[in-house]
């Protein structure tokens, strides 16, 4: 199963600026007016030179960070008015981060970096979320390495917990800033292999942030961000998968 | 469900485990700090209960006498004439404070007053065979007098009794005089003198005392210092020590008499002790200002360090609030667990005191013990002041961009 894209709207920005260091000499603006609109269950490869803006587009669109001005709809809910509490809410529990690396905590073992967010949620980790939390890391192959700190595993294994993480509140949206940006080619087949079929099991959208046009190609759809601006929004058939890999 | 502080607690006992070195640092800190507060408190309460004790343990809170005689003008000038006297303080007759026998009943009901002792005081001289002693005499009633001033607790020898005839006597004069318990000796006022038996020595801590105290039955006393009937004080022990002040300017809204506190009496002490506790706060102070820098400083290194940490959670859903709690449940922490060491390193400091430091006479200088009171007291102001000094370095922790953090 593909899980197709059922329409409804996930996110939505529309002529998003994002500019730094406002008011001062070396103001920059790195978006310039974007929209863009993901609906529940799509794949989304993010992809675009450096400086494009493509992780300042994630950070705010994981409401990390704030736009300087434009409209933004989680769900359909606007998140221009939200406090920092509301937003860091609406953050636990509507999107998961996967970051390039330095993403997990070392002074907790996978588990307990995996029921984090758990731990965040509720103040305790109950035996079915911990068992939830088993079942998410042996799905990604870590039945073994569960009790291990971060620094023991590998950085594939590393990656994979934290999907497992990503996923243990099991929010609509994922978002990985470069996943595999320092694996080497069968890790990052492996890590994002796990992606796919969470994606596939789960109905869970992802939006993947990547520089390997290999691993673009194996998405649904494709965003290419140039200077701040949407360059080029397709979808991508199993065809042009196929001859982007050949 | 929901179960407060879980994720604050299991974090911050993370960070803590994880820094290890800089979490032990901090807690000797800590741990350094409450054992100087705790020791310097335990030893000047010690020191203070102690000069109090030998000082004043022959005396009584609050003493009550006849009001001092004033010179009246011989004659009122007439009208019109301002008359320039010249008056000359009279010198103080022995005189009974007025109505005592009615008195006494009266004090004892107040709930303040724990002892009251009707005393007939004044000088002589102690003879035996050639040899003279100038002494101070109390005519007292044996029960009241112990409840006011613990006479039985200071007896070195002999059993202290009062008996028509009996005498107790200061130590120091029984061995001026070379009198032990049983022997006779002469007590000479003005124009009285009677004999009397030594039944028990006293300690009463101070040497001028220990040679002057002869105490006697308060009707021998009477009629030795010729005043049949009569109570020149009455001395009272009250519930409250510390209140004796208070209370004796309350006795002198209620009665015309002459009425002083230990502490009008001793003001020399009184101030001492209180230079003694003002110097002690000031040092207290001082080290919990050391011991608050020293967790606030170790925090905020923590907080730098741990940057990355902070923004993955925050990106995961941890609010400010959580970050912010989670560093002020590390600076609780700290604050408990060095005040605990601290205590207990403060115990070792007592027992090594009193095992080591001793008078000519090998034994204790003075008792020191550490009150649970000061010691709960010492750990909850250690604690709290933990969580205080946490206060700064987490709102930068909770000020953090989370965006910022990570990427780093």
């Amino acid at each position: 199963m593909s899980a197709p894209s059922n329409g409804q709207p996930l996110i939505e920005l529309s002529n998003v600026h994002k500019s730094y260091n406002v008011g001062m000499p070396n103001q920059a603006e790195v978006l310039h007016g974007l929209t863009l609109r993901i609906t529940r269950g799509e794949f989304v490869a993010l992809v675009g030179p450096s400086g494009s803006g493509k992780s300042t587009l994630l950070n705010i669109v994981g409401l990390l960070e704030k736009m300087t001005s434009g409209d933004y709809l989680i769900q359909g809910r606007p998140v221009k008015a939200l406090d920092d509490a509301a937003l860091t809410l609406l953050r636990r529990d509507t999107l998961g981060f996967v970051f390039q690396f330095h993403h997990l905590l070392p002074a907790f073992t996978a588990l307990e970096n995996v029921t984090m967010p758990n731990l965040i949620r509720e103040g305790w980790v109950s035996t079915k979320q911990r068992e939830h939390a088993r079942g998410l890391l042996a799905a990604v192959g870590l039945a073994k390495a569960m009790d291990k700190r971060p620094s023991e595993l590998s950085g594939g294994m590393q990656q994979r917990v934290a999907i497992a993480r990503a996923l243990v509140l099991d929010p609509p949206l994922v978002l990985a800033d470069e996943p595999t940006g320092n694996l080497d080619t069968a890790a990052s087949d492996e890590v994002f292999a796990q992606m796919r079929r969470m994606h596939a099991e789960r109905g869970t959208s992802f939006v993947v942030v990547t520089h390997d046009p290999r691993l673009a190609a194996r998405c649904d759809r494709l965003i290419e961000l140039v200077d701040g601006l949407v360059a080029r929004d397709q979808a991508i058939g199993a065809q042009t998968a196929a001859s982007a890999s050949a | 469900m929901r179960f407060w502080f879980g994720f604050e607690i299991r974090v911050a006992l993370r960070f803590l485990r994880e820094g290890r070195l800089q979490t032990v640092l901090i807690m000797v800190g800590v741990a350094a700090g409450v054992a100087v507060i705790a020791y310097i408190s335990a030893l000047v309460s010690g020191l203070q209960s102690n000069t109090f004790n030998k000082t004043l343990g022959g005396q009584a809170h609050v003493t009550i006498s006849a009001p001092d005689d004033v010179v009246a003008p011989a004659r009122m000038p007439e009208p019109g004439v301002t008359g320039l006297t010249d008056t000359q303080t009279k010198a103080q007759r022995r005189r009974s404070v007025a109505n005592w026998l009615a008195l006494v009943p009266l004090l004892e009901q107040m709930p303040a007053i724990a002892a009251v002792s009707p005393i007939v005081a004044g000088g002589g001289l102690a003879l035996r065979g050639e040899a003279t002693q100038a002494i101070a005499l109390s005519g007292v009633d044996l029960d009241r007098y112990d409840r006011v001033v613990r006479l039985r607790d200071k007896v070195v020898a002999g059993v202290a009794t009062l008996a028509p005839g009996d005498a107790i006597i200061g130590s120091q004069l029984a061995s001026d005089l070379g009198l032990s318990p049983g022997d006779r000796l002469t007590l000479l006022t003005g124009t009285v003198s009677e004999t009397v038996r030594v039944t028990a020595l006293v300690d009463l801590g101070v040497r001028e005392l220990n040679r002057r105290t002869v105490i006697v039955p308060l009707r021998l006393g009477q009629s030795l210092l010729g005043l049949p009937g009569g109570a020149t004080s009455v001395e009272l022990a009250l519930k409250d020590v510390w209140g004796a002040k208070t209370f004796a300017a309350e006795l002198r809204r209620l009665f015309p008499y002459k009425i002083e506190s230990w502490q009008e009496t001793n003001a020399q002490l009184v101030s001492a002790l209180n230079a003694q506790s003002v110097s002690t706060g000031l040092i207290r102070g001082i080290v919990l200002v050391v011991v608050v820098l020293g967790i606030a400083s170790v925090l905020v290194v923590s907080v730098v360090q741990k940057r990355r940490e902070i923004g993955i959670l925050r990106a995961m859903g941890a609010t400010r609030g959580q970050m912010v709690r989670v560093f002020l449940v590390q600076g609780a922490i700290v604050g408990a667990v060095g005040s605990l060491l601290g205590l207990l390193l403060a115990l070792a400091m007592i027992l090594l005191f009193t095992a080591f430091v001793r008078g000519s006479d090998g034994q204790p200088l003075f008792p020191i013990v550490l009150p649970l009171s000061l010691a709960v007291q010492v750990a909850l102001i250690a604690t709290v002041c933990g969580v205080l000094a946490a206060i700064a370095p987490a709102r930068r922790a909770a000020a953090m961009d989370p965006a910022e953090a990570i990427r780093i």
